[in-house]
């Protein structure tokens, strides 16, 4: 089996794993990374969304292989220690989860977004910005709340440290 | 009000694990030298299995077992079971037939289970499944809700001729002919009730264990009812009695009904793991949880209202059929009966309603509950027939409601149903307000400026919630009761393990139960904690649906709380040294009625372990006390949903522009948490009015079996929502609570459907009112206008 390397949450991480594996099992059943979770087979619902090299990807849809040296974060790297990340805590103030299977991936691609876009979302950029993650649970009407709120606390944060 | 207690919009406990990716969920969970389970569905919708060879397949990499419908049967393993006897109206019982876990002979549905493939990977297994060799003799396919009743259907099960199940009724034939006979206006509707496939986004899964020294078995699945599964799987599928059978639900990912059902999958993983001598797990991938989950819906149904000159309803008679798939589910029998025809006299004084419903089998996958589960079904034949009503008789659709509402309660519907509490013009008010109803014409006049339609429909529901009476119940031919039960244990300490049969998979059970229990007993919420899901902990239970955890659960909950604070009130005379009955309870302190004497709850609960003040023949140690709850009635949340929508009449592109809620849902324990039921609900029927439909093609071959092919709601397809509630406290348990789970979904179709046909301007649009549908919808009138 060939053998693959990546950082994963800052920690170097080394195996051998069948070619065919995806970096979603590569996460979940290697690393026991169970946060990131798969939600359907066709690259639709964003359930697996991580961050490669800071961008946020579907991890059911690369193969482990082709993240050989890839910077990765997951849900479980995303906050500081103890101290949530801004958005983690707006889907908690907002009640942006109900059964939180989805959370993890609308999490990654929220920070994504505010990455990209900057703190000031509005509602139909974040629905448009939300065509690739779905929820069964929330009707989104919280989610979008609670991105637009995570986005402008991130931005925040960052004017303030610097 | 406590800052924790019932009434505040505490921010859920659970979220800490679920946004940090520590959440539970069944495929999280690996088991030592666990194996991998894959099913081999069948590709046809309907055949006979002539051979299975699976000896190219045994010899594959990794292979640890493959079974078949013959080991299944050798075993003596039972079929999966429909709980709810239905008898028609001729006095015959249900034609239910045989489910067996891995086919027997015969398939029945495009996904329909002939073996499973059990190996060290998942990988392994798939590829080894490929080699499985089944030759089948392909039949002719029944896939058509309307005609597979009729004659030169092909027939599905030899125990039910014309492949019907039952031909039920309700309601008074006569009394209702002759309400039509005597009517100035009648209206007729043709009503396909669009089948929908539930999804949850945490695909199904289970893993089964057999400990050989103890001989006990574990099954760990994706379930909203835990001990429910564990009774099937004991005492009709027989794997084991249920102290030899410990059931598991850890964090589901959503259910919306279809995590009810008891299925094959978990079947076949808990007797394959003592067949085999190891854990087996399956995890459902996205098209079999397309394929083979229980879908929801699908109904056929022709609707008819009466209505006097003055616009009062003399009557209401429907015909549905209903289909329910290949095989019966858990509760599939009891979905277009007693969930669905119940409800039919909708908020209005009805003198007089008749519904015949037949049940059908199709070569499709299984029908059973969905969000709303029989009761969007009703809903959505009641408010199509009083807004088309209107428009026909030229009266303003707010005004004929409010016109016919019931007024005064209690009020025993013809349809079996006695509500008890309501406020419907109420709620009417309130939602027309908000809504802006009286401004709508100038928003459609701008729209017409700008070339759109614009359209607003109402819908005003009722749901039947709280289920439910188990004496009722049974006498409707349940095979359970419906109560709830709970257990309330006080540690030495004060803390608190709250025992409860009901599970939570997204409803914030550890949050609003914890709620109860922090504003009653005057502790911090975080001395709380709520277990639930696993039979091991909690002895028995029925579980989450039908928005019964509020109503039924945590009334449960307030009975045992009841018993705790008369144990503790003894406790507390013993160690101030006064008569229990002089002992006050309140804010967290027990004071002795007249003095300053006080103790406070954790000091008690210390008190009541360490039995210093009292001999344990004058009481009982400890502080630990259990309820069942049995409720009196059935809850009865209400409201009206107003969906305003735009159209552009080149594209039939439909927007909604404005979306206003006004619920009655009694007594809300976390205003939050309720506002996200609704935002759920209605966006699921928004789903079910614009986005989601479920094709079979004439082969039963299932055409939308992925995200692809079967339009999920997303973020842009839906606008934000007015969620507002007014409150009439239920009467029939001891909180006051409705429920509020379903009510979106039940709601909101209607309410869609009404508001394009306003816009389009006639009445002929199907769901879901796909660009197509409306454009098709758009041109035939402009084309009718033209004309005149």
């Amino acid at each position: 089996m060939p053998a693959v390397g990546m950082t994963v949450n800052g920690k170097k991480v080394q195996a051998n794993v069948e070619a065919r594996t995806l970096l979603v099992q590569f996460l979940r059943d290697h690393l026991r990374l169970t946060g990131t979770h798969v939600g359907c087979d066709t690259s639709q619902c964003g359930a697996c969304v991580v961050h490669l090299d800071g961008q946020a990807i579907k991890s059911c849809t690369i193969f482990a292989l082709s993240c050989e040296a890839a910077q990765i974060t997951t849900i479980e790297g995303l906050a500081n220690g103890e101290q949530l990340h801004p958005m983690q805590e707006a889907f908690r103030e907002h009640h942006g989860l109900q059964c939180g299977f989805c959370t993890p991936g609308m999490i990654m691609t929220a920070v994504d977004m505010a990455n990209r876009l900057g703190g000031g979302l509005d509602e139909a950029t974040i629905r448009d910005e939300l065509e690739g993650n779905i929820c069964r649970c929330t009707g989104y009407h919280n989610i979008v709340k609670a991105i637009a709120a995570g986005a402008r606390a991130m931005h925040g944060q960052a004017k303030a440290a610097e | 009000m406590s800052v924790t207690g019932i009434g505040a919009s505490v921010r859920r406990r659970e979220d800490l694990r679920f946004i940090t990716g520590k959440g539970r969920y069944t495929d999280d969970i690996n088991q030592p030298g666990q194996a991998c389970a894959y099913f081999l569905r069948s590709p046809h919708a309907h055949a006979r299995i002539e051979k299975i060879d699976t000896s190219a397949a045994a010899g594959m990499p990794g292979v640890v077992a493959i079974l078949t419908g013959d080991d299944i049967a050798k075993d003596k393993v039972g079929g999966l079971i429909c709980g709810w006897a239905i008898t028609s109206k001729d006095g015959s019982a249900m034609k239910a037939g045989a489910h067996p876990a891995l086919a027997q002979g015969k398939v029945r549905y495009v996904g329909d289970q002939v073996a499973v493939v059990i190996a060290e990977t998942l990988a392994e297994a798939k590829d080894a499944a490929e080699k499985v060799a089944v030759s089948y003799e392909v039949l002719p396919a029944s896939v058509d809700t309307a005609r597979t009743a009729a004659a030169g259907a092909a027939q599905i099960h030899d125990v039910a001729p014309n492949n019907t199940i039952y031909q039920w009724h309700l309601g008074d034939k006569a009394a209702t002919d002759a309400a039509f006979a005597k009517a100035a206006h009648v209206t007729r509707l043709e009503i396909v009730n669009n089948r929908l496939v539930p999804n949850p986004m945490e695909p199904r899964a289970a893993i089964g264990d057999y400990d050989a020294g103890t001989q006990t078995f574990t099954l760990y699945t994706t379930s909203q009812n835990p001990h429910v599964a564990r009774l099937v799987l004991s005492a009709f599928i027989g794997i084991a009695p249920e102290h030899k059978l410990r059931v598991i639900a850890p964090d589901v990912g959503g259910g919306f009904g279809s995590k009810i059902f008891i299925y094959a999958e978990e079947t076949v993983c808990v007797w394959a793991a003592k067949k085999v001598g190891r854990p087996v797990k399956w995890t459902s991938d996205r098209t079999e949880a397309f394929l083979a989950d229980a879908h929801g819906r699908d109904h056929v149904t022709h609707a008819e209202l009466a209505l006097d000159g003055a616009g009062k309803i003399l009557g209401l008679r429907v015909k549905t059929t209903a289909n329910l798939g290949a095989y019966m589910s858990t509760f599939s029998s009891s979905v277009p009966t007693y969930l669905y025809a119940p409800l039919l006299s909708g908020q209005y004084a009805i003198p007089a309603i008749y519904a015949e419903v037949d049940a059908v089998y199709t070569n499709t996958a299984p029908v059973d509950a969905y969000r709303g589960a029989g009761r969007p079904e009703a809903t959505f034949v009641v408010e199509r027939l009083i807004e088309v009503a209107a428009r026909e008789t030229h009266r303003d659709p707010a005004d004929l409601r409010r016109q016919n509402f019931i007024t005064k309660f209690p009020h025993q519907t013809p349809v079996i149903m006695t509500y008890d509490a309501g406020d419907y013009a109420g709620a009417l008010d309130k939602a027309l307000k908000a809504a802006d109803y009286a401004g709508f014409a100038a928003r459609k006049a701008a729209a017409a400026r700008k070339g759109r339609l614009r359209g607003i429909g109402l819908c005003a529901y009722i749901e039947a919630c709280g289920i439910a009476p188990s004496a009722a119940v049974g006498s409707l031919g349940a095979g359970v009761g419906l109560w709830e039960s709970a257990e309330v244990r006080v540690n030495p300490v004060g803390t608190v393990e709250i025992l409860t049969g009901s599970h939570s998979h997204g409803q914030g059970h550890e949050t609003t139960f914890a709620q109860l229990v922090s504003g009653r007993l005057g502790i911090p919420i975080e001395n709380v904690s709520i277990v639930h899901g696993d039979t091991d902990k909690v002895q028995f239970g029925m579980g989450t649906y039908g928005s019964r955890s509020g109503a039924v659960g945590m009334s449960a909950i307030s009975k045992a709380l009841d018993k705790i604070e008369a144990k503790a009130k003894k406790v507390a005379g013993y160690v101030l040294e006064a008569s229990s009955e002089d002992i006050e309870f309140k804010d967290g302190k027990f004071t002795v009625k007249g003095t300053d004497k006080a103790i406070d709850f954790g000091s008690i609960a210390l008190q009541a372990y360490i039995a210093h003040k009292f001999s344990g023949q004058e009481l009982e140690p400890g502080l630990k006390e259990g309820a069942f709850y049995d409720p009196t009635n059935f809850t009865f949340p209400a409201g009206v949903h107003v969906c305003e929508v735009e159209i552009d009449p080149d594209t039939g592109a439909t927007r909604i522009e404005r979306w206003t809620a006004v619920d009655d849902f009694g007594v809300l324990i976390n205003p939050m948490i309720v506002e996200g039921q609704v935002h759920g609900g209605i966006a699921q029927g928004v789903g079910q009015a614009m986005l989601e439909n479920t094709v079979y093609n004439a082969d039963g071959q299932l055409v939308t079996a992925s995200y692809m092919d079967y339009q999920m709601p997303r973020a842009d397809d839906l606008p934000s929502f007015t969620v507002q509630t007014i409150e009439t406290r239920c009467p029939s348990n001891p909180l006051g609570i409705k429920g509020c789970g379903e009510a979106g979904a039940i709601a909101a179709p209607a309410a869609v459907i009404n508001a394009i046909t306003d816009a389009v301007g006639h009445e002929n649009v199907a769901m879901p009112a796909t660009p197509q549908v409306v454009w098709r919808a758009a041109q035939s009138a402009a084309t009718k206008v033209a004309a005149e």
